[in-house]
């Protein structure tokens, strides 16, 4: 039944949480004396043998002056009579305003230990929601993946409608080129076998030519005469 | 349990001075017996959550006690009813 001292950390690490504090403290008879010496004179001397044990032990300390009766024994009557009126009527009042103190601290814990709770239990929704969310990445890169592919395509088609249009603009000079000079050449020899040929023309022949010219002419009127 | 580890008040009476004499009296086995006695009472009166005047009145009756206790010499002197 009686109270020994609770060592920790004897036994291994256990994550059990630590025993409350115990209600009430050990019984105590009179504010003095516990209520153990009580049941060990019960056996041998009943319920009256410690009361007895008391008055005798008083009486044999006062007789043989062992306890001297002087001014401080007023004193301390007249103090002791004070402190238990005074515990006999706030005893009460003061132990409601420690025992709400008490809970207070028990209430600011316990709201702690829950916003706790609730915190990491927030926590794990979102973290779940996040996990949900890593299953969805895989459509979100692959529409990245075509994105990029399709961009890539339109570069080099891009460019390779310029590299075309390039080729092209040389070619066209080339053939321009041979066509003008082409031209040229075809130009310049006219005009100089037109100049030959003016050239050769002698005044004779031009005047022999004129002649025939005009005779041909007048056949030509005739027939168209005729004709008519 | 075996006798030298039980606490004072599992002892019986006849096997007491066996008991005095698997103690250890080293000063650190006294701090230690003190250190229990005191954590062990403080364990049953004050460490509750309601307590009563009980965890301290016993502490100061005590201190009272003691105090009678070393005086005493001269309170006998400066008795009303002394005989000399």
């Amino acid at each position: 039944v009686l109270h020994t001292t609770r060592s920790l950390h004897t036994t291994q690490q256990s994550l059990a949480p630590v025993s409350p504090l115990p209600e009430k403290g050990g019984e105590v008879r009179h504010g003095l004396i516990p209520e153990e010496f009580f049941q060990f004179l019960y056996p041998k001397t009943g319920v009256t043998g410690p009361y007895m044990l008391g008055t005798g032990l008083l009486l044999y300390l006062l007789s043989k002056e062992i306890y001297v009766v002087n001014h401080e024994t007023a004193a301390a009557a007249c103090i002791l009579t004070v402190i238990v009126y005074g515990i006999k009527k706030f005893g009460p009042s003061v132990a409601a305003f420690a025992d709400k103190l008490n809970e207070e601290k028990v209430a600011m814990a316990q709201a702690m230990k829950d916003e706790a709770i609730q915190a990491l239990q927030s926590a794990i929704e979102e973290e779940k929601k996040e996990q949900w969310r890593v299953e969805g990445c895989s459509y979100l890169f692959n529409a990245k993946r075509n994105n990029i592919a399709m961009l890539l395509e339109a570069n080099y088609r891009e460019r390779l409608l310029t590299v075309y249009n390039e080729v092209k603009k040389r070619l066209d000079y080339q053939v321009a080129m041979q066509n003008l000079r082409r031209q040229k050449e075809q130009e310049h020899m006219i005009q100089w076998v037109e100049k030959n040929v003016i050239q050769s023309i002698t005044p004779q022949q031009q005047k022999e030519s004129i002649a025939k010219c005009i005779l041909d002419l007048k056949a030509l009127s005739k027939n168209a005469h005729v004709a008519m | 349990g075996p006798l030298s580890e039980r606490p004072l008040m599992e002892v019986r009476l006849g096997e007491l001075h066996t008991w005095i004499s698997t103690c250890k009296f080293s000063p650190q086995g006294l701090l230690g017996a003190a250190q229990r006695a005191w954590s062990s009472y403080c364990a049953k009166y004050i460490h509750v959550k309601q307590g009563g005047p009980a965890g301290i009145s016993m502490l100061l009756a005590g201190y009272c006690l003691l105090s009678y206790g070393w005086n005493y010499q001269h309170f006998s002197k400066t008795s009303y009813f002394r005989n000399s």
